[in-house]
């Protein structure tokens, strides 16, 4: 018996709200609908459920992590969890909600390609659903599903469903935030999670999981350009095989578009053109490559390459830039400094930067820009870099892969920002 | 300006191994020294697959190294010797037993499981290699307090995981910079899930030890829990004595995690195949570590514990 199923490949999703919204509850429900949940860590969620006076299942138990969150019942930083439909696969991320962790949920946004924002259907539309909206915007994820919970506590009413939707969509257009779709539901009772149920029959548009299944990948919306960072560089020389004395493989992810043999490529810096030699996965032809795949790029000429050159279409190359302007979020307890020189990732590459000027700090919870001399942990600001070297960059707006950088600070290693190119 | 057409995704398997590879020559292109664990587990099985695909034809820029407790499987030892030296790749064998002798392990009693006490010999090996980086298999599906490890974990130079103050991980920019003595772990499959390995095993037609599929076993039942007795070392001497008054029974077995035999328990199984594995892992009710790491369930937090004080 052999299995084949249908694979519409993987979805990364990221969730947002507070514990209040029902955040854990819907991850619970999820996971519990779908199956991924298997007897034994049931059984220990109902033990700690039943030690907690709870009377039913508390499926939010299922997403408490760490020693401390147990002992302080939230969720602190970003968990991710996982769960099949059979044909798709799903990474949840699971951001915390509160303003403090303004720099997790930057985290989690990173990789999404769709945002779940929880609202309770008592509160409607709050400071915090803004800011959330805010966050999953600026870090560009396409697709953003308002999830009005709780609709069990205010009787299934489509009325008040319907006033939500007209608040947020006031509110969106304001911030230019498009695809946006909305649904009703009762995680707790698990209404239009999975199933439909039967409490929300006024409503007629695709269950939770539906909408899930037919989300777009990421990068299959928008022609791209080839875009491919140079990670490491295979030389075997010292291999038995003669053939291989003159092997130089370039490895790496396709970043974004598609490369063939043949292509005419060029190299930066260099700015050296040739073409496509060969495209190799394990050492052996697989003639082309798409985005994503990871794999390893033989050319014509001998040009030589190391790891932080990016080899793009000589047709579609990006403009070399020393200064750069961007959307940093703070990430350290520590805030920037601006005498320093900190270290920017792009890519596999890596330059010396200083900041050469803070156009304006946004507010996550107004929206407003407002002046500002420092960047402090979870800051959020538009600035402007000097770079020691060019980088070959995208507006982050056109490219998720070659507009985001994250800052490095060289005195102890840690990520300290995290950038999109503007 | 011909920018390509938009492309259809890749399949879930194709995605995983891509990023795998990806963390892989990350880890090659930021790290001086790195090291892969390979146990002859299925999860490092799978990660020596991503590394051929990653690096070939070239060799592998690491070598590769495995924590042996002294207490594995006979099947598991050889097919860890045979494997690597089919790839041609070296092979560092560190020893629980010698933490032992040196005095820097002590166990509470005879038989005590030395599963925990891999740390203290990873610790040292690491220092007696100078590695910076250590390649593992860990997957975030396999326990709550792995579910918040990034994939390039930062330990400090005592080894320990601190989970409040772990580096921020964006997009995939990995930053696995570390100074002398401190050291990075590296997981390139920890966005997997059980079911995706047993997959990408039966997919790329990978060889393991024999004792993951449906065998014969002499086993007692102890707690609840399937416990194999009699189990010959590598040595040949026999561990996992029964107990007094235990009734050994002969049943169809097989093995969902490989490791220390004092800790891992088998569950009853016909699977004698990938392909029935793969339909048995998609029906099971009892999760991976669940059924069979005797371990884990001493306490809730007893992983995040464990990584604490340098465990993988």
């Amino acid at each position: 018996m052999t299995t084949h199923i249908e694979d519409h490949g993987l979805l990364r999703f990221l969730t947002c709200g507070s514990v209040d919204d029902g955040k854990s509850t819907l991850i619970g429900r999820l996971l519990y609908d779908t199956k991924a949940i298997l007897a034994d860590t049931l059984s220990a969620i109902e033990k700690t459920s039943q030690k907690r006076g709870l009377g039913a299942v508390d499926l939010s138990l299922l997403t408490d992590g760490l020693q401390a969150e147990r002992e302080q019942g939230i969720t602190i930083d970003v968990a991710y969890r996982y769960f099949s439909t059979g044909t798709r696969k799903y990474i949840i991320a699971d951001a915390p909600g509160h303003e403090q962790y303004t720099r997790n949920m930057v985290t989690a946004a990173s990789t999404a390609n769709l945002a779940i924002i929880l609202v309770d259907a008592r509160k409607g539309v709050l400071t915090q659903t803004k800011r959330h909206s805010t966050l999953a915007h600026l870090v560009g994820i396409p697709h953003l599903l308002v999830a009005i919970n709780k609709m069990d506590l205010v009787d299934y009413d489509q009325a008040v469903y319907e006033k939500i939707k007209a608040d947020y969509l006031e509110f969106a257009a304001r911030q230019g935030i498009e695809d946006v779709r909305f649904i009703p539901l009762s995680a707790l009772n698990g209404d239009m999670v999975v199933e439909r149920g039967e409490a929300l029959a006024w409503y007629d548009g695709p269950t939770l999981i539906q909408i899930l299944e037919a989300a777009p990948a990421a990068h299959t919306e928008h022609a791209e350009p080839f875009r491919f960072p140079v990670q490491y560089v295979c030389r075997p020389q010292d291999s038995a095989n003669p053939e291989l004395h003159d092997y130089r493989g370039f490895m790496g992810q396709v970043e974004s578009g598609a490369i063939a043999v043949g292509d005419a490529v060029t190299v930066l810096p260099s700015g050296l053109s040739t073409t496509v030699k060969a495209v190799q996965l394990g050492g052996r032809d697989i003639g082309s490559a798409i985005t994503e795949q990871s794999v390893t790029l033989l050319l014509a000429d001998e040009i030589d390459v190391s790891r932080g050159d990016m080899i793009v279409k000589t047709d579609e190359a990006p403009t070399p830039v020393k200064q750069i302007s961007a959307t940093v979020c703070w990430l350290a307890e520590t805030p920037m400094d601006r005498a320093r020189t900190y270290l920017i990732r792009h890519t596999t590459r890596e330059v010396k930067a200083k900041l050469a000027a803070i156009d304006h700090r946004l507010d996550v919870n107004t929206q407003e820009k407002l002046p500002a001399e420092k960047l402090a942990m979870n800051d959020i600001a538009q600035v402007q870099f000097k770079l020691a070297h060019p980088l070959f960059a995208d507006p982050y707006k056109a490219n998720r892969s070659t507009g985001a950088f994250i800052i490095i600070d060289e005195s102890n290693n840690n990520t300290v920002g995290a950038g999109m190119i503007l | 300006m011909s920018a390509t057409l938009t492309q259809q995704p890749l399949s879930h398997l194709d995605w995983l191994e891509a990023e795998a590879i990806h963390i892989m020559r990350e880890v090659a292109g930021q790290c001086a020294n790195p090291v892969l664990l390979f146990s002859g587990g299925k999860d490092s099985i799978c990660m020596l697959r991503i590394a051929e695909k990653a690096f070939r034809p070239g060799k592998f820029p690491f070598p590769l190294m495995h924590i042996d407790t002294g207490h594995n499987y006979q099947e598991v030892v050889a097919f860890r010797d045979k494997r690597a030296a089919e790839l041609g790749e070296r092979l560092i064998v560190r020893s629980v037993e010698d933490s032992m002798k040196r005095g820097t392990v002590v166990l509470k009693h005879e038989g005590e499981s030395r599963n925990k006490h891999q740390s203290v010999t990873l610790l040292e090996a690491i220092e007696e290699f100078g590695f910076d980086c250590c390649i593992g298999g860990a997957r975030r599906d396999e326990e709550k307090a792995r579910a918040k490890e990034r994939i390039m974990s930062f330990r400090d130079e005592f080894g320990q995981w601190d989970p409040k103050n772990q580096r921020p991980e964006l997009w995939n920019l990995y930053n696995a910079r570390a100074h002398k003595g401190e050291n990075i772990r590296a997981f390139p499959i920890s966005n997997w899930t059980e079911m995706d390995v047993w997959q990408y095993i039966e997919r790329e037609k990978l060889e393991l030890p024999s004792i993951y599929f449906a065998h014969q076993r002499p086993v007692v039942i102890r707690g609840g829990a399937i416990v194999p007795v009699n189990v010959p070392l590598v040595s040949g001497e026999l561990t996992n004595l029964p107990k007094a008054g235990e009734a050994i029974v002969e049943l169809q077995v097989r093995f969902r995690t490989v490791g220390d035999i004092s800790c891992t328990a088998p569950v009853e199984s016909d699977a004698d195949t990938v392909e029935k594995i793969v339909v048995e892992t998609a029906t099971t009710t009892i999760t991976e570590r669940g059924a069979t790491r005797l371990d884990d369930q001493t306490s809730e937090a007893s992983m995040e514990q464990r990584k604490k004080e340098g465990y993988f």
